[in-house]
């Protein structure tokens, strides 16, 4: 599978990562969140347990907030809003 | 609990119960075998850690360049420290098994390789292990790349690598008086260990301010607290300081709790960043007492045994095959990983009619047992059953088969990780953990080429997905 980045609606973003190992989910939704403005939503869907970490831990760094985090088995679907 | 998750607990107790039966199995045969399961257990005990921690050794730096992410430089840093003090216990007592290796620049070359290799890769030698254990496709295939090139690269022999080879580099290996079956004057990288690394000093902090490495000044004072504790140290203050300060004062501010720029706030802020990830620093305390605790034990049974290498337990048990020219096999005494990679491939080339034997890494120092006797690959397979049990009691286990692009990633990562791990006799384990920690200065310096290649990496992959993400943003 490769990496898709779309918008779905206004304000609100999707990045597919699955599938993918490290560094490409936690790079991908850096670079993601850069490139969306300020009170936008950013879905990120991944299935490498150790980017959650990663993920989480950039999100505190640059004090955006994980609205919503689901898990189901090693998949991960993010909320991320910029804020 | 749903049904996939009850088949996630049965698959655990499948890999626990393989692992039991195959040490109890083995000690019904000859108590020997102990010392193979001791291997296996300690193999568990950090494949558990590493998935529980999501331990990676090149996330530490490639996530702080790529994405200002210290957790895993902090948890390398305290596994260290941890393992540093019960290291000098052990080696005070004189039960180590810590051998020293050659500390020179070559080091910091063979540390960039393996740097810039392990950021493309997607992870570094152990941490590749443990992503397949949770069933990464991508990641078997790093192993691969890995156990491959360094077969190879060790092995490569003719006229065309022989002219890379400096004549003082031919003339020191030739004067070395190596048995007579090891082709020590033909092939680049025999030259290179015998003819320029063997050259340099075996040394620790502690022999280079004249103690020996079993007094209590040289065990805890020079090879614990200078050799590891103040660098470790000093490591995180660099990394606070131009990674976290900033944005920890930011957000004490925004949360009203004063503007503290103060010596109070930076020391509250430095501890703010060893406990942010609570999981990756239980994990690195863990490993490290494990890591020290498993020379012990290793050295314990080499005394019981009374041998120096489980070859000599192996001819005792009449399996000859594989041994080196001086009747031994790789048996480190402590965590290792890339060796025992290159070891299955040498012993399957092996079979396969393809002579290796004559060269220093097979020949001389680490032999190619068959993989059932193996002590070292049975730790690599007790890695990977802890890495398992740990995903899927957390249910994280996960089937990914790796797609080309990550394949070609994979490949090329893993190719560089193996020239870098055979440059410099260990990987991201043996070369900088269990280096730095037992006061080896060869490790520090591998250490500071595996920054500047994770650099590099880094900014390779910037390039890649910067690219990638603005063809994706055309549709929008």
């Amino acid at each position: 599978m490769a990496m898709k980045f779309e918008k779905k609606g206004e304000g609100l973003y999707f990045l597919d990562v699955l599938g993918y190992v490290c560094p490409h989910p936690q790079i991908y939704t850096k670079k993601a969140l850069e490139k969306i403005a300020k009170g936008d939503v950013l879905e990120v869907l991944f299935d490498n347990p150790s980017s959650a970490e990663s993920i989480s831990m950039m999100c505190e760094q640059m004090g955006i907030e994980i609205v919503e985090r689901k898990q189901e088995g090693a998949t991960f679907l993010w909320k991320i809003k910029k804020s | 609990m749903e049904a996939w998750e009850q088949k996630n607990k049965k698959r655990m107790f499948m890999v626990i119960a393989f692992l039991s039966l195959a040490t109890v199995a083995t000690y019904l045969i000859n108590d020997y075998y102990i010392y193979i399961a001791a291997y296996v257990w300690f193999g568990v005990i950090y494949g558990m850690c590493l998935q529980y921690g999501r331990f990676c050794f090149s996330s530490a730096f490639r996530d702080l360049f790529a994405v200002g992410v210290p957790r895993m430089v902090v948890g390398i840093m305290i596994s260290m420290i941890f393992f540093a003090f019960v290291s000098s216990i052990v080696t005070s007592t004189e039960m180590s098994t810590f051998h020293a290796a050659p500390v020179g620049f070559f080091m910091v070359i063979a540390g960039g390789f393996f740097g810039f290799g392990m950021v493309l890769a997607g992870g570094c030698a152990s941490g590749s292990l443990y992503k397949s254990g949770e069933g990464s496709g991508a990641a078997m295939l790093v192993l691969l790349s890995i156990s491959i090139t360094q077969s190879v690269f060790v092995a490569i022999r003719g006229d065309w690598v022989n002219k890379l080879v400096p004549q003082s580099w031919h003339d020191s290996a030739v004067s070395k008086g190596l048995p007579a079956i090891i082709k020590v004057g033909d092939g680049w990288m025999d030259q290179y260990l015998a003819g320029y690394v063997w050259n340099f000093p075996n040394i620790t902090f502690a022999r280079m301010f004249g103690f020996p490495d079993e007094s209590v000044v040289g065990a805890f004072l020079l090879n614990t607290i200078v050799g590891v504790i103040l660098p470790a140290a000093l490591v995180l203050v660099w990394v606070y300081l131009v990674w976290v300060r900033k944005g920890f004062l930011k957000k004490r501010m925004a949360a009203g709790q004063g503007i503290g720029t103060g010596f109070g706030a930076d020391v509250a802020g430095y501890w703010s960043m060893i406990t942010a990830s609570k999981r990756t620093a239980l994990a690195g305390l863990v490993l490290g007492i494990a890591a020290g605790f498993h020379m012990f034990v290793m050295k314990g049974l080499q005394v019981k045994f009374g041998i120096q290498n489980f070859g000599e337990l192996m001819t005792r048990m009449g399996h000859t095959f594989g041994l080196t020219a001086n009747g031994t096999v790789f048996d480190p005494g402590y965590w290792y990983v890339t060796t025992q990679e290159a070891q299955w491939v040498g012993w399957v080339t092996q079979k396969l009619g393809i002579e290796n034997m004559d060269n220093i890494f097979f020949g001389l120092t680490n032999g190619i047992p068959n993989p059932l006797f193996n002590p070292a690959d049975w730790m690599t397979i007790g890695l990977l059953g802890g890495a398992c049990i740990m995903a899927l009691a957390h249910n994280e286990f996960k089937w990914k088969k790796p797609t080309m692009e990550l394949a070609f990633w994979a490949i090329l990562g893993g190719f560089f990780m193996g020239i870098g791990s055979r440059l410099a006799m260990g990987c991201n384990v043996g070369a900088f953990f269990i280096r730095v920690s037992n006061g080896n200065p060869s490790g520090w310096l591998f250490g500071i080429g595996m920054v500047g290649g994770a650099f590099l990496g880094v900014k390779v992959f910037n390039w890649y997905t910067e690219r990638k993400l603005a063809k994706e943003m055309e549709a929008f």
